[in-house]
């Protein structure tokens, strides 16, 4: 039982609410929401954004004070992960389900109801004429279905008067297509976050005869989705066992013109071993991940001779510091015996084909010819507070430089406190990328059926037609069977007049003439 | 990868100034024909329809004939063809002229780089020039009242392919592997298509809202017509000029819809994702969503006509920024514009 009480509290919610609800799901407000989606993106193009580019942000931060600070705070270094841009498309989410409903409703309605009868004076209609025909009214309403043919909705109806009156209309797939391409759009959104939320990508540097398997302490970077971070990814089983060769070729005048990882791989532990080729536009699909060379470089190997006499051979990676000519930055860190400071740290740049310049060693060119290693050798503690750093870079507060050297390929150099470094040469190596996408094959579903919904939404014209046949009058002297035809563009009316035009003249002809004079309904 | 064929490379170059040439000496024609015609007169007054019209009402020759009416035969005056007209014909023909230019050069310069040729600026712009001109020749096929505004439309194809062939002209060269991909063919046609069809659109919405304020202020009392308020009356009706934008802009929608996701498919197969807001992909995002508003506002009330035509401009606007300043100033992974 409701007190009227109770029921007036219940209005001072309800209403609002309801109002909202209204005013949410106009379509001005799903307009409105519209426009702010696309100016909320406008910032997300213009500065650094941190899920891009960290490096990039941190140093636009840095150079613009107090308001690269306040840009932070408001989250515009991650414009597509901001609360302000989920809330734009979250309201407009909701909006479209809101404004979806009805429609779907109202559609489905529209499918299985007739055609309206028809209004009682076609000429008001946008479109009208009227013309006599000899066949009676019942052989010309037949005729006239004929002609109409299967892509209109007939329904014929005979009025009070006699009158024989056919109700058509056509296009419905217009609508079809108009609630598939935005319930797809739906669809869509939903699958994204689905893969949002279960995605994860690894990256890895693979130096040439080396290999890895996808398990998460095998990525330099890994980046979970929210539901597959924290060990609960469910990771496919499979191994590139090694990467056999990376090749990139040049054409004469050195641009880059292939680049191509060949790798054997195992789908999982029981698979047999095969071998494939990755290049820039075909990763490896493998079990629902999919394997890409992202980018690729140069990794040196020395030989360092320590303090102790020990001798030491490591290959490290190293990072291009220049796209076009790879000249490229890294570090060897050897460890000596703990708590003896004796460790050596040398930081090095590695020039595939080196040139001299003002500024030191560059690099001519990405292809390897002579190539130098320039180096500083430090002795001491190469990571004097036992924290995880970058491999890239050496931190030289707890070393003490004991000279750098210039070598190519078989030199070494000794320094004097024993040490003694040689370049034994380089293998390439490749960048790497695991990804795991578990919704993208569904999302093409959703957007081909999208555009599917807009072609019907935008190419398909919705009509109504309706025809009045009046039977002869008794007398002598009476009019002929008089029919009156009236059309109605109910959407995009493109040129509906010569539509209209063409479909009378169609309409005439199924009939027989009576005289060659028609006089448009209502017209003097 | 083969090499760079230099003889059909400089022949394309020599058949791509000669086609802007061939566009100019049209746009020469087709002002003329605007500014001594009366025939712009006749297709104001008189509504497209009209004819059709009538002529079935009096039950003469088929209507069919006059709602795609032959570019060869526009509604010409009875007393035979004026200066004017014949004016109009030749640049229409010299037109053509150009397009086939344009397109070998096009074709030509494919030879040379042995691909498609429409992987940097100077090549895009050309492919879209190219389209801007097919979009105005297909809209003169169903509109032939519109002939007279040829130079109008020709404008900014001669000024787009002005700035490609100087700002934006990089030589033929092979791709970089990253653009090794049918892809490009599939992905960059559409784009250029799409996008060739829009510059059309928005020339017709500037027209349109010309025109809508010519109407608007030529029936104040007291109203004077300037140079350009003469010009205006001349334009075809509002309701032509909107149409128009309509159609090519529902001609055009899917098909940037396409090549979008043709885009993503392809960025799913070379960068790892199918979606990375890049800076070209979150510009084409927001091209996408303010033609969607467009197509939106066309249909809701208080946003009909000339807010709805303001929108086109505005999704016209964000495809040049994401054409120049996302090539030019902004640096991402759509870094393909061969300026260095």
């Amino acid at each position: 039982m409701t007190t009227p009480r109770m029921n007036g509290q219940l209005n001072t919610v309800i209403r609002p609410l309801r109002m909202a609800w209204r005013r949410l799901t106009s379509m001005r407000t799903a307009l409105i929401l519209l426009f702010l989606l696309a100016v909320a993106a406008v910032p997300g193009s213009i500065l650094p954004q941190r899920p891009l580019n960290p490096d990039k942000t941190n140093s636009y931060i840095a150079s613009h004070g107090a308001w690269g600070r306040f840009l932070d705070h408001l989250g515009m270094y991650d414009v597509f992960g901001s609360v302000w841009f989920a809330a734009i498309y979250l309201l407009l989410f909701v909006s479209l389900v809101g404004c979806l409903i009805p429609r779907i409703r109202l559609h489905a309605r529209a499918m299985i109801r007739k055609p309206l009868p028809a209004p009682r004076n076609l000429d008001r209609l946008p479109e009208n004429a009227a013309f006599d025909v000899a066949e009676s009214a019942d052989a010309y309403a037949d005729a006239a279905r004929r002609t109409l043919g299967r892509r209109w909705r007939v329904t014929r109806r005979v009025e009070a008067s006699g009158a024989v009156t056919l109700s058509a209309e056509k296009g419905y797939s217009r609508e079809t297509g108009n609630l598939l391409f935005h319930v797809a759009l739906l669809a869509g959104l939903v699958l994204i976050a689905i893969g949002q939320l279960y995605k994860y990508q690894g990256s890895v540097i693979v130096t040439q005869g080396d290999g890895f398997c996808n398990v998460i302490p095998s990525y330099d970077a890994w980046k979970p989705g929210r539901l597959a971070a924290n060990g609960k990814a469910n990771m496919a089983p499979f191994c590139i066992d090694k990467l056999n060769s990376f090749t990139a070729t040049y054409t004469k005048t050195g641009e880059p013109s292939k680049f191509a990882a060949d790798v054997t791989y195992q789908k999982n532990l029981d698979a047999p071993k095969q071998r494939d080729t990755i290049t820039v536009n075909h990763p490896l699909r493998l079990e629902g991940d999919r394997v890409y060379l992202i980018s690729h470089g140069f990794s040196p190997t020395i030989t360092v001779r320590m303090p102790d006499g020990e001798t030491i051979t490591d290959t490290q990676a190293f990072v291009p510091s220049d796209a076009t000519t790879f000249l490229s930055e890294g570090a060897f860190k050897e460890t000596g015996k703990p708590g003896a400071h004796q460790d050596v740290g040398i930081s090095g740049i590695f020039a595939p084909t080196p040139g001299e310049s003002a500024n030191g060693l560059i690099s001519t060119s990405p292809q390897v010819n002579n190539p130098v290693l320039d180096m500083f050798v430090y002795v001491g503690d190469v990571n004097p507070n036992g924290q995880p750093e970058s491999v890239y870079s050496l931190d030289t507060s707890a070393l003490k430089k004991i000279g750098q050297a210039s070598l190519k390929v078989g030199q070494s150099k000794t320094f004097p406190n024993g040490v003694k470094v040689t370049f034994d040469g380089w293998k390439p190596y490749a960048s790497i990328q695991v990804s795991h996408d578990p919704t993208q094959g569904y999302l093409l579903i959703a957007v081909v059926a999208m555009v599917l919904g807009l072609i019907g939404s935008l190419g398909i014209r919705r009509r109504r037609l309706w025809l009045r046949v009046t039977p002869p009058s008794e007398a002598a002297d009476g009019s002929p069977t008089v029919v009156s035809v009236g059309g109605l563009a109910r959407s995009d009316s493109g040129n509906f007049t010569a539509e209209f035009a063409a479909l009378l003249e169609r309409l005439q002809a199924a009939g027989t003439a009576v005289q060659p004079v028609a006089v448009p309904a209502g017209k003097e | 990868m083969a090499g760079i064929d230099g003889s059909m490379a400089h022949l394309s170059d020599t058949l791509f100034t000669t086609s802007i040439a061939t566009y100019a000496l049209a746009m020469v024609g087709f002002t003329a024909e605007y500014a001594f015609g009366r025939k712009g007169r006749i297709a104001a007054t008189v509504p497209v329809a009209a004819p059709a019209r009538e002529l079935v009402g009096v039950g003469g020759p088929p209507a069919a004939e006059f709602i795609d009416p032959p570019v060869a035969a526009p509604i010409a005056p009875a007393e035979g063809r004026s200066f004017a007209d014949r004016i109009g014909r030749a640049s229409f023909a010299i037109t053509i002229l150009g397009v086939l230019l344009h397109g070998t050069s096009i074709a030509v310069r494919a030879i040379a780089v042995d691909a498609v040729p429409w992987s940097n600026m100077y090549e895009f712009s050309s492919v879209a020039g190219l389209v801007g001109v097919i979009a105005f020749v297909a809209v003169l096929w169903k509109l032939p009242q519109l002939r007279h505004l040829g130079g109008i439309i020709l404008l900014p194809v001669i000024l787009l392919m002005f700035l490609a062939g100087t700002v934006f002209y990089s030589k033929a060269q092979p791709l970089v592997p990253a653009l090794q991909s049918y892809w490009l063919a599939i992905h960059v046609t559409l784009v250029s298509v799409a996008e060739g069809a829009l510059m059309v659109s928005a020339v017709l919405t500037v027209l349109y809202l010309a025109k809508s304020r010519y109407d608007r202020v030529s029936v104040r009392p007291g109203y004077r017509p300037g140079s350009l308020g003469a010009l205006a009356a001349r334009l075809p009706d509002v309701t032509a000029l909107d149409k128009a934008a309509y159609r090519i802009v529902a001609f055009s929608f899917p098909l940037y819809t396409v090549a979008i996701i043709c885009g993503a498919i392809w960025a799913e197969a070379a960068w790892g994702r199918y979606w990375g807001w890049d800076p070209k992909e979150t510009w084409a995002f927001i091209v996408w969503v303010v033609y969607a508003c467009y197509l939106h506002a066309r249909a809701t009330a208080g946003w009909k006509g000339r807010a709805a035509a303001w929108v086109n401009l505005a999704g016209f606007a964000a495809i040049i920024f994401n054409f120049v300043i996302v090539n030019m100033v902004i640096s991402g992974l759509h870094s393909y514009a061969g300026l260095s």
